[in-house]
């Protein structure tokens, strides 16, 4: 599927996830949380800086994870995207919903 | 003389040491296996003694028994691996070399990971079933339990045994049923998960059964800690759950002396290579089973898989030859439906549970993604097989270790 961010054309799944990461600018990022009822602020682009880096290691992205990043703790990650914190963060980020189950 | 030492005696380490046995020459290859435990016991039993299905008996054997001859069998602790010497040390102060290692120490459950589980009301009505012990404490309340509020919850994945949870929920609403007090109870099943499965084709299937049967469902939840005063789990984002009888499945994490020896990740398991069972830190370790951060399920059946792939690739190790990247993340699980009916699915790495039959194409007599009698008798029929043919490194016949496409409804 595609959908229009910013005059960009960007391919998305079903669920609204992007498919091509190298598609991905901050400037889309803050389109996508608008959308979810978030505006983002510093401490919402570092944990998305996190995710990230995660992302670029190929490492499996987790609630624990989070916990022990030491960027944020897990009642700040619910406030800051609240609902499914690791599935907002994933699809504002532009990376896969995390699969951390098997 | 050359030592093969594995370490860990439950369903991968009795596999390997019986298939390796007769692979290695005896006046070359000397092998050793190391449990802690004199009881070997038959895990998937855990799920059916808390229903009084199982005696405490059909799931535990004295583990040497087990163990081929020819085969060294220590019963200690182990301490620490030493890879930078190849070495293990043992609790008793022994020391065992080795040119070749596998891991086997499979995975178990900490509740100590989440506040208020394992507190004072652990084993009175705050339950596991993945132990012998929480499974046996839980079998006596059940006996005795007149009713109310029954939370069936998942701490974090990865679990072994993903499906074991709702089998237990399953299976609780069929005991209800024939005790006649199915309508005094009131059953919740509460996952991490955003569905009742860790795949969505399974997790359609599963959801309908759910819903047949009465079961609710409380997805997305992620617990912060168990309010054991007040009877209730409460997760990140504050909503609550009550339950009057808790049976979670804590945490899942490979044994301490992984992150002792410094092999592990965050949750104690080892990075090895998922098509070869090479560990990715030394060529001389191999992993299997449980122990390993495999994206593949934590499964019995699975490690019979793995087996016969990590058999065929250390004797290639010991060859100079290159391992083959065959694993494929095979999986074959029956999940147990209740009232004598029993599902069963076939997946690995790539492919999702699907429709159709197996193991012969067209023909079954098992039938995947579908509940079923005969699938039952399978699923009875693993105990026979598991303690006869699967740790005994026997062939399954039929059955192969990568996942055949045939007979199966597949998408593209
Ligand atoms: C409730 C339940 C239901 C299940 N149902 C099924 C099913 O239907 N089908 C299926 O295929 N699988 C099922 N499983 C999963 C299956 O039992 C496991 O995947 C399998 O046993 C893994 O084998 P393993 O050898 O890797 O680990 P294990 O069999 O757990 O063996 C690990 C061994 O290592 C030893 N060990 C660990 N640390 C040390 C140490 N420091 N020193 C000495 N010894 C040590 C332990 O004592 C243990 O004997 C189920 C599991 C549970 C809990």
């Amino acid at each position: 599927m595609e959908k229009t961010y910013l005059q960009s054309i960007i391919q998305i799944n079903e669920e609204g996830y992007l498919t091509d990461f190298t598609q991905w600018t901050k400037e889309i990022g803050a389109e996508i949380a608008k959308e979810q009822g978030i505006e983002m602020t510093d401490k919402h682009w570092e944990v998305i800086d996190y995710i990230h880096d995660k992302y670029k290691n190929e490492e499996a992205l987790s609630i624990r994870g989070i916990k022990k990043s030491g960027v944020i703790n897990i009642k700040e990650f619910y406030e800051l995207f609240p609902g499914g914190p690791l599935k907002k963060a994933t699809l504002i980020a532009g990376i896969p919903k995390p699969k951390s189950c098997i | 003389m050359k030592n093969l030492v594995i370490l860990g005696a439950g369903t991968s380490g009795t596999m390997m040491a019986n298939h390796l046995v007769s692979k290695l020459p005896k006046d070359e290859w000397k092998i050793t296996i190391v449990d802690q435990y004199k009881t070997h016991y038959y895990q998937p039993g855990f799920l059916f003694l808390p229903f009084d299905i199982y005696t405490t008996k059909q799931v535990k054997k004295n583990g040497k028994k087990f163990i081929p001859k020819g085969v060294n069998y220590i019963q200690e602790k182990i301490e620490l691996i030493k890879p930078e010497e190849n070495k293990v040390s043992l609790e008793n102060g022994e020391t065992l070399n080795y040119d070749i290692l596998i891991v086997a120490t499979g995975t178990k459950i900490a509740p100590d990971e989440t506040e208020g589980m394992d507190g004072p009301m652990w084993h009175k009505n705050i339950f596991d079933f993945y132990t012998y012990e929480g499974a046996k404490a839980l079998r006596n309340k059940l006996r005795e339990w007149e009713g109310g509020k029954l939370v069936i919850h998942i701490t974090e994945m990865p679990i072994k045994c993903p499906v074991a949870p709702l089998e237990f929920a399953f299976l609780a609403d069929s005991f209800f049923k024939n005790k006649g007090m199915r309508d005094k109870v009131d059953i919740t099943f509460v996952t991490p998960l955003d569905g009742a499965f860790t795949k969505p084709k399974a997790t359609e299937a599963l959801h309908y059964l759910l819903e047949e049967k009465g079961i609710k469902e409380v997805t997305d939840f992620n617990i912060e800690r168990v309010d054991y005063e007040n009877n209730k789990i409460i997760d990140y984002a504050d909503t609550e759950v009550d339950y009057d009888l808790l049976v979670t499945v804590p945490t899942n994490m490979g044994d301490a002396l992984i992150e002792r020896s410094g092999l592990g990740d965050d949750l104690n398991y080892i990075p090895t290579n998922k098509t070869t069972l090479q560990t990715e830190a030394h060529e001389n370790i191999f992993a299997i089973g449980d122990c390993t951060n495999l994206p593949a399920s934590k499964a019995g059946s699975v490690a019979h898989f793995e087996a016969e792939i990590l058999t065929e690739n250390i004797l290639r190790y010991i060859d100079g030859r290159e391992l083959k990247e065959e694993f494929d993340g095979h999986a074959n699980c029956f999940i147990e439906t209740g009232n004598g009916k029993a599902l069963l699915i076939d997946f690995n790495y790539t492919t999702e549970p699907v429709e159709g039959t197996f193991p012969f194409p067209g023909v079954g007599p098992l039938s995947l993604l579908k509940e079923s009698r005969t699938n039952h008798m399978g699923k009875m029929a693993f105990r026979w097989i598991y303690w006869n043919m699967l740790i005994k490194g026997v062939h399954i016949p039929f059955v192969s270790a990568t996942m055949s496409k045939k007979g199966k409804k597949l998408e593209n």
